[in-house]
């Protein structure tokens, strides 16, 4: 599934006008939708309304940060610049250009090297790179996660894999006690500048084990950051951005996005690691989501925008810290707050959000902050049941109705 | 057969009067009662070279330590610095050794009674006892060579250099100490002594110091830098059960890494005995398993450790991989300041008392005639100064102030993000003043 988006501004009932100014993107004349399958339209998701917000230029470096589409830049879109790439292929390009770039970034994780990675994200890197620099270890998460924090410790800047984000469980010990820690406890002398990465999430019937979510264990941790990619271009930039971080950066992948294909700039970028992207600017709802919940979200978002809602959808990116900037003008503008993750109900993500929101928007919430999230069951294997783990569009469209009422 | 590995039980440079771990093992398992049918992990089975007054059957002893010394060692002849003359190490070696010995030992006492004193809280794990240990290995080390410890750290730390008012003041928490005093006695760090910890947890620092001595082949084979350095890790007894050290031990055979895992075997593991923790207490022995050499050194003696530790930082350095080096040793005092130390034998402890490795070597010394009392003397006047300044240097330093809290979470600042108002969090002033929410 593409990263597109259909903008309908003109057919909705509502008649507000629409804060998404259409003249950036070649919308065509709205259609119904079985014509409008496939979408060739493909929007630059870091599109920020103009209201001048003063932080995004030049956050992150002199590179072309968070491409945000100004109205030149989009029309370009046309002559189709850039190229196309897989989720995979997008964070392959990105460790590929991080380790041309700077000899000390090494990968270590299991399989990365002669087997290309299990899912193909350091395909061709053993090769290119040797075999000292892409390691291939033993089964032993939280020793080479250790081993992995003594490099970075010393001087390299090591990424290291998870084959799945489950098995980083065994390496807690490690990322808890010392890759969070070590930066405090040594009052700042010695700096821990790792990535770790991984696919998690609920797939296709992996069974429990192989389908968690450990954003919502990691968050606690002080001292390191998480991100989570959704679409080739984010993957891109979020991989160059952690590793380029000289905090420790945990990057969730997801393990059904990985061959979402998108167009993105030949140029190099980086994007923000602590900022929120702005996938659909709206007005009724804010629905924060991240990862693969941002697919369903966009799927509801259709439907909605069908029955005559505006959504305001932003993928938060940043799971910590949470960019309260973009989420704050968000809530300021509709009132209403949608969370909608793949977590567990209990202590994830979501739950985090809504005390943060609570705490610093309380005065701007016309209702309560209503937070979808999985199921606390651990996956089951039938597809049936799997299914109703996690959040559906139907469920979304449910709760904005409901919020909006 | 490496001479050294062999000499390391063969030689006893250090005469002691009283009978040596050789002769007698009057370690006793507590709950085992002379009356009761011998465990399977009893006493008398172990340590084959333990059996009392036979030279023959130590040198057989010496045979079974050196059984799982690897092909590469074996082919190593080491130039023994006792083969010309009948000592190991010149006077200002042994000044040297002496004077960190001594060091070790005045300032744990003198933490001791810091603590009691109210000056220093939490766990505090001493080592007296074991100095031999850090001072044979240590001393060998280079500026740019690796430490990694566990909480038993702070000799570590003074031995690599570290200066004793640093580690005083980190123990009393003060800013002045070597980690801001954000570490405390379990964190004893130094990026430029190349102190890398400091675990609170044990096993924890086994993977540090892989990584360390993993960043130093890189350096060497990738980075094209001269890079010989090597990482030495400290660990006890008990982590030798602990899955993080086998993982370890695997890796740096695979990989060669030039790094020393270091066993400061000293029978306890607070209140549990390693025989009655390990199924195989032999844990020289697990080195071969893995395909390194495996070492067993008394490790109250000094010059034993510190040849066997000549020859594996050797190893190290020339690119010939991992060492693991089984210290015996004990220590006199309690796990920790916090225990009553009511479980070991008075014997045991009366035995190893006598086998104190600063006494053994200040005879060495005046017996060689390497040094004479005068001298000692005045490195352990030196010392002393040297423990009472550090105290007093902590006492004035000052106590943290409230804007230090937040400053050492992230190197990268921006990880605490951004704040309703679009500006980092770590921007806005009174943050760094400690005000700020966050």
């Amino acid at each position: 599934m593409a990263a597109t988006f259909q903008s309908l501004g003109a057919s909705s009932s509502l008649s507000t006008p629409n804060s998404f100014d259409s003249k950036l993107f070649h919308v065509p004349r709205p259609k119904s939708l079985a014509e409008r399958k496939g979408g060739s339209l493909f929007v630059r998701s870091d599109l920020f309304p103009d209201n001048g917000s003063k932080l995004k230029v030049g956050r992150a470096g002199n590179l072309a940060v968070n491409a945000v589409a100004t109205k030149g830049h989009s029309s370009s879109t046309a002559s189709k610049p850039g190229h196309e790439v897989l989720l995979f292929e997008a964070l392959r390009e990105g460790l590929d250009e991080e380790m041309q770039r700077d000899p000390c970034v090494c990968v270590i994780g299991e399989d990365v090297g002669h087997y290309g990675g299990s899912y193909k994200v350091t395909k061709g890197l053993a090769t290119k790179y040797g075999d000292l620099r892409v390691l291939d270890t033993p089964i032993a998460e939280n020793s080479f996660t250790g081993m992995g924090i003594g490099a970075a410790m010393t001087g390299l800047r090591p990424v290291i894999e998870g084959m799945n984000m489950g098995f980083l469980l065994l390496a807690f010990n490690q990322i808890s006690n010392n890759c969070g820690m070590l930066h405090y406890t040594s009052g700042g002398q010695f700096t821990i500048p790792v990535v770790i990465r991984g696919p998690g999430g609920v797939g296709r019937q992996l069974g429990a084990e192989h389908s968690q979510r450990l954003e919502s264990y990691f968050q606690s941790i002080p001292g390191i950051q998480m991100v989570a990619c959704s679409t080739p271009y984010n993957a891109k930039g979020l991989m160059k951005a952690a590793i380029r971080s000289e905090n420790p950066v945990i990057l969730f992948e997801h393990v059904l996005l990985y061959n979402l294909k998108e167009r993105i700039p030949d140029e190099e970028y980086v994007v923000s690691l602590e900022e929120a992207e702005m996938v659909r600017p709206g007005e009724h709802i804010t629905i924060l989501t991240y990862s693969r919940m941002r697919y369903h979200v966009m799927q509801a978002a259709k439907t909605l925008v069908n029955k005559g809602y505006d959504p305001e959808v932003i993928d938060i990116r940043s799971l910590k810290p949470f960019d309260l900037f973009t989420i704050g003008n968000s809530v300021k503008k509709t009132h209403r707050v949608l969370i909608v993750e793949e977590c567990m109900r209990t202590g994830g993500i979501g739950a985090s959000l809504t005390a943060a929101i609570n705490e610093n928007f309380h005065d701007y919430l016309d209702a309560p902050i209503v937070c979808l999230s999985s199921q606390d069951v651990p996956t089951p294997y039938a597809g049936t049941l799997e299914d109703w783990t996690v959040v559906q569009p139907a469920q979304i469209v449910t709760a904005v109705e409901q919020l909006c009422r | 057969m490496s001479p050294a590995f062999a000499a390391a039980n063969m030689i006893q440079p250090l005469n002691f009067a009283a009978p040596t771990r050789s002769k007698e093992r009057l370690f006793s398992d507590p709950l085992k009662s002379p009356n009761t049918t011998p465990f399977a992990g009893s006493t008398h089975n172990l340590r084959s070279h333990d059996r009392p007054n036979s030279w023959s059957q130590h040198n057989r002893s010496a045979a079974a330590a050196v059984v799982g010394v690897s092909d590469l060692v074996k082919e190593k002849k080491t130039k023994s610095a006792y083969s010309s003359s009948n000592l190991l190490i010149t006077k200002q070696e042994g000044l040297e050794l002496y004077e960190d010995l001594v060091l070790g030992r005045s300032f744990e006492d003198m933490c001791a009674q810091m603590y009691y004193r109210g000056k220093m809280f939490g766990f505090v794990h001493l080592y007296n006892g074991q100095e031999a240990v850090s001072s044979g290995f240590i001393k060998l080390l280079r500026k740019d060579d690796c430490v990694v410890s566990t909480y038993r750290d702070h000799v570590h730390a003074l031995s690599k250099g570290v200066p004793a008012r640093a580690v005083m003041s980190e123990l009393f928490g003060k800013t002045t100490g070597c980690c801001r005093g954000q570490g405390g006695s379990m964190h004893m760090f130094s990026k430029e002594h190349n102190v890398l910890g400091g675990f609170a947890f044990i096993g924890e620092g086994i993977p540090i110091a892989t990584g360390a001595a993993f960043s130093m082949k890189y350096k060497r084979e990738l980075l094209n830098e001269n890079c010989d350095d090597v990482t030495v890790a400290f660990f006890g007894d008990g982590t030798c059960n602990n899955g993080q050290f086998f993982e370890c031990l695997n890796m740096a055979v695979l990989w060669k890494l030039p790094i020393i895992f270091v066993v400061e075997n000293n029978l306890w593991a607070i209140g549990m005995s390693h025989l009655r923790a390990t199924s195989v207490p032999e844990i020289w022995k697990k080195g071969p398993a893995f395909g390194m050499p495996g070492v067993h050194v008394d490790g109250m003696d000094v010059l034993k450790v510190r040849n066997v530790a000549m020859e594996a930082i050797t190893r190290a350095r020339r690119g010939e991989g991992p060492t693991l080096v089984e210290c015996e040793t004990y220590r006199f005092r309690g796990h920790s300041l916090a225990d009553p130390d009511e479980l070991r034998d008075p014997a045991e402890k009366t035995h190893y008392a006598a086998r104190d490795p600063i006494k053994a070597f200040k005879k060495y010394l005046l017996e060689n005639s390497l040094a004479d009392e005068a001298e000692l003397k005045a490195i352990e006047k030196k010392i002393d100064e040297l423990v009472e300044d550090s105290v007093e240097f902590a006492d004035q330093s000052c106590l943290p102030t409230r804007e230090q809290l937040l400053q050492n979470v992230f190197s990268d600042p921006k990880g605490f993000g951004i704040g309703p108002d679009g500006s980092y969090r770590c921007e806005d002033p009174k943050f760094t003043e400690g005000t700020a929410e966050v």
